[in-house]
């Protein structure tokens, strides 16, 4: 299965950006193969509003079937939801180790999200 | 004076006496037998019914137009995500999804949609309230707590109001949106300022805004105390006029503090007032 | 770390002034001036820049006249009454970019592709240091949008100094009101210190606030500024705050000695033998026992 994870560089050694709607990029990793890219979320970094319901739409494009990730505000859960991705927030450290973690089960999906959202 | 007329009172800096200044000009005008509007642009805050004290008897919800998108027309062909600049609506996983508070109300998917599917619904952002104080006219606006959006509210108080042959409209503070959607229209601005750097400051940047609006405009400075030029050299430099200073005085400050005019309680202030507002008319009306 | 967040509802009850005399109290901290719209703490402060770049908001619209052959679809689908009609043959049409609101409808509907929409500059950002630590600030350009994001540009960017350099607090002079600014300067804060006078404005302004910090869920603390000026006033405002949740971290009373400290462009703190000085000091200690231990 494909993850996504919110991240300050590209690869794996990178850190986990605790912002869902404004992280550089998410690297996608294949649990199975442990093959993993980058995908590209920078017209969020800055954009007006709405950054968390772009990046969502942004992932959701990329088959994964969960994302890791620091905070997720309501309107970007409400999306990553209707889109069938499971939201797994409290990620830290670098990608790879947010990635062992979740292959351990060490992570709990979230039900609601996390933080107000709106601008943060 | 038979022309309608609009002066804004507004401030850069916020406290500086906005409020003081534009109830009691309203007081002056109607104690000169003027008609007179006082209209509260502040919808974030509103605070001049607390010295006006009108009693309102209009009240009208404000809306804004939010997309409502009829599932069975829908193709989720994703046209309408694509024009929305605010992200109030996108196409996701074959179902299209809408951010009420997030939309700006611009109906570009509405217009962009091939299949119709799209119509618009109200969400209100607040309430615009009128009624009278003495003979005086009056309207506020109140914008719901957790609303980001002001400046519609703000154009719904500002059409509510205009029946009177002399509007005075109190703005919000700052220098962006919501202060400029209360002033653009006025015929003339009157700034309050402190003779403080903070006020000064902030002035600066009032008068930067003014200037892109090409509206007129003069100051009144309010707190002054003896010997302080600050203010003074700075519209010199500036080349605006001051109008009026109205001199730092506890018992104005503590009138205000219990919502009371100080055009009524504090001797000496009405004339004052009074001369400020023969003095804004003469202005505007050139 | 923690971000404390000085605001009030009303303008002018002396949030910059507290916000100074806190940042010397705290030693080093790093400081945000969110009210873009009217940023003074850097008279205080005096930082001093090291750099400074724009900040690019939204898009904005212009037509080509060139390419315009007068046809007025863009006037008509403009909700904002942005666009702008010079009677001629053929009538020429122009964009008017204090009302254009940014939503490219204009742009994506004119048949000659004769309407650019393009980022626009709508200010300028600064990171500078102070005597009490780093510091960021912004300058909203004349009549521009998205102060809300430059507000959270503002804040982000004081945050990652702050954790990258392991300061303790982030102290944050926030805007007035409860609109787009307001929101993008407290959301996800860990306190909320809200500055307000006994007077009837201050009393309503208040509770405008609280809801609005309520809403999104932070803890709020009460200091009453200037409380002799309407002592009865300000106890009322005080037992309101409290049966609202609310806790009170003190009074500042009315001293002529800040607006004195704003005109040699210091913080109230240092003039020490001010009253409103000691107050300020023990408003401080207050805060800290409740925020360094939530």
């Amino acid at each position: 299965m494909k993850i996504a994870v919110s991240a300050c560089g590209q690869d794996l050694e990178s850190m986990v950006d605790a912002r869902f709607g404004r992280c550089g990029h998410f690297v996608v990793v294949d649990t199975e193969t442990g093959e993993c890219r980058a995908v590209n979320n920078g017209i969020n970094l800055n954009s007006a509003q709405g950054a968390g319901i772009q990046s969502a739409r942004n992932i959701s494009t990329q088959g994964v079937a969960a994302v890791i990730t620091g905070h997720c505000g309501p309107k970007a859960f409400r999306v990553l939801r209707a889109a069938g991705i499971k939201v797994y927030p409290g990620g830290g450290g670098s990608v790879g180790d947010a990635v062992a973690k979740f292959k351990q089960g060490l992570l709990e999906e979230a039900q609601t999200a996390d933080v107000e959202g709106h601008w943060s | 004076m038979t022309a309608q007329l609009i002066v804004a009172v507004a401030s850069g800096k916020g406290g500086t006496g906005k409020t003081t200044v534009a109830t009691n000009l309203v007081r002056a005008a109607a104690a000169m037998g003027q008609a007179v509007s006082y209209v509260d642009c502040d919808v974030e805050e509103p605070n001049g019914h607390l010295f006006l004290k009108p009693r309102l008897d209009r009240r009208q919800l404000v809306y804004v137009p939010v997309p409502e998108v009829d599932p069975a027309k829908c193709t989720a062909c994703g046209r309408c995500g694509e024009i929305c600049r605010f992200s109030a609506i996108i196409v996701i996983a074959g179902q299209v999804m809408t951010f009420a508070n997030m939309c700006h109300g611009c109906g570009g998917c509405m217009l962009v949609c091939p299949e119709q599917a799209i119509v618009e619904q109200g969400r209100v952002i607040g309430v615009v309230e009128e009624g009278r104080s003495g003979g005086t006219g009056f309207v506020h606006g109140r914008l719901n707590v957790g609303e980001a959006m002001s400046p519609p509210l703000i154009k719904a108080v500002r059409s509510a109001a205009g029946r009177g042959v002399l509007t005075i409209v109190d703005a919000p503070p700052g220098t962006s949106c919501p202060v400029i959607t209360a002033v653009r229209d006025a015929d003339f601005v009157l700034l309050v300022t402190e003779p403080t750097p903070f006020g000064l400051h902030d002035l600066g940047l009032a008068l930067d805004m003014l200037k892109e609006l090409a509206r007129p405009h003069a100051v009144v400075v309010n707190r002054a105390t003896p010997g302080n030029n600050l203010a003074r050299d700075f519209c010199r430099e500036r080349g605006v006029g001051i109008l009026a200073e109205i001199p730092e005085d506890r018992r104005v400050a503590e009138a205000y503090s219990r919502g009371e005019l100080a055009f009524a309680v504090v001797p000496g202030f009405g004339d004052r007032v009074s001369g400020l507002l023969t003095s804004v008319l003469k202005e505007a009306g050139r | 770390m923690k971000e404390i967040v000085v605001v009030s509802g009303k303008g002018g009850t002396g949030k910059t002034s507290l916000v100074a005399s806190l940042a010397v109290l705290a030693g080093e901290s790093v400081l945000a001036d969110c009210d873009v719209d009217a940023a003074d703490l850097h008279l205080v402060l005096q930082p001093e820049i090291q750099k400074s770049e724009d900040f690019t908001g939204g898009k904005k619209a212009a037509v080509s006249p060139d390419k315009c052959s007068g046809c007025g679809r863009c006037h008509e689908v403009c909700r904002f009454g942005a666009i702008t009609r010079d009677e001629g043959r053929p009538p020429a049409f122009a964009v008017d970019p204090v009302a254009c609101e940014g939503c490219g409808v204009c742009s994506h509907f004119c048949p000659e592709k004769a309407i650019r929409f393009e980022p626009v500059v709508d200010g300028r950002w600064f990171a500078a240091v102070t005597p009490y630590g780093p510091m960021v600030h912004a300058r909203l350009e004349i009549a521009a949008e998205n102060s809300g994001k430059l507000v959270s540009l503002v804040r982000s960017e004081a945050k990652k100094i702050a954790e990258q350099k392991g300061y303790r607090y982030l102290l944050v002079d926030g805007p007035p009101g409860i609109g787009c600014p307001v929101i993008a300067s407290v959301t996800g804060a860990d306190a909320v210190v809200v500055v307000t006078e006994p007077t009837v404005a201050g009393e309503n302004d208040l509770e405008r606030v609280v809801a609005l910090a309520g809403h999104f869920q932070i803890p709020v603390y009460l200091c009453v500024n200037k409380f002799d000026i309407n002592p009865g006033l300000g106890e009322a405002i005080e037992r309101r705050a409290r049966s609202a949740g609310i806790t009170l971290v003190g009074r500042i009373h009315y001293d002529l000695a800040v607006t004195a400290a704003q005109m040699r462009g210091v913080p109230v703190t240092a003039m020490e033998e001010a009253r409103a000085a000691k107050d300020i000091r023990a408003v401080w200690n207050k805060l800290l026992t409740h925020v360094d231990t939530n």
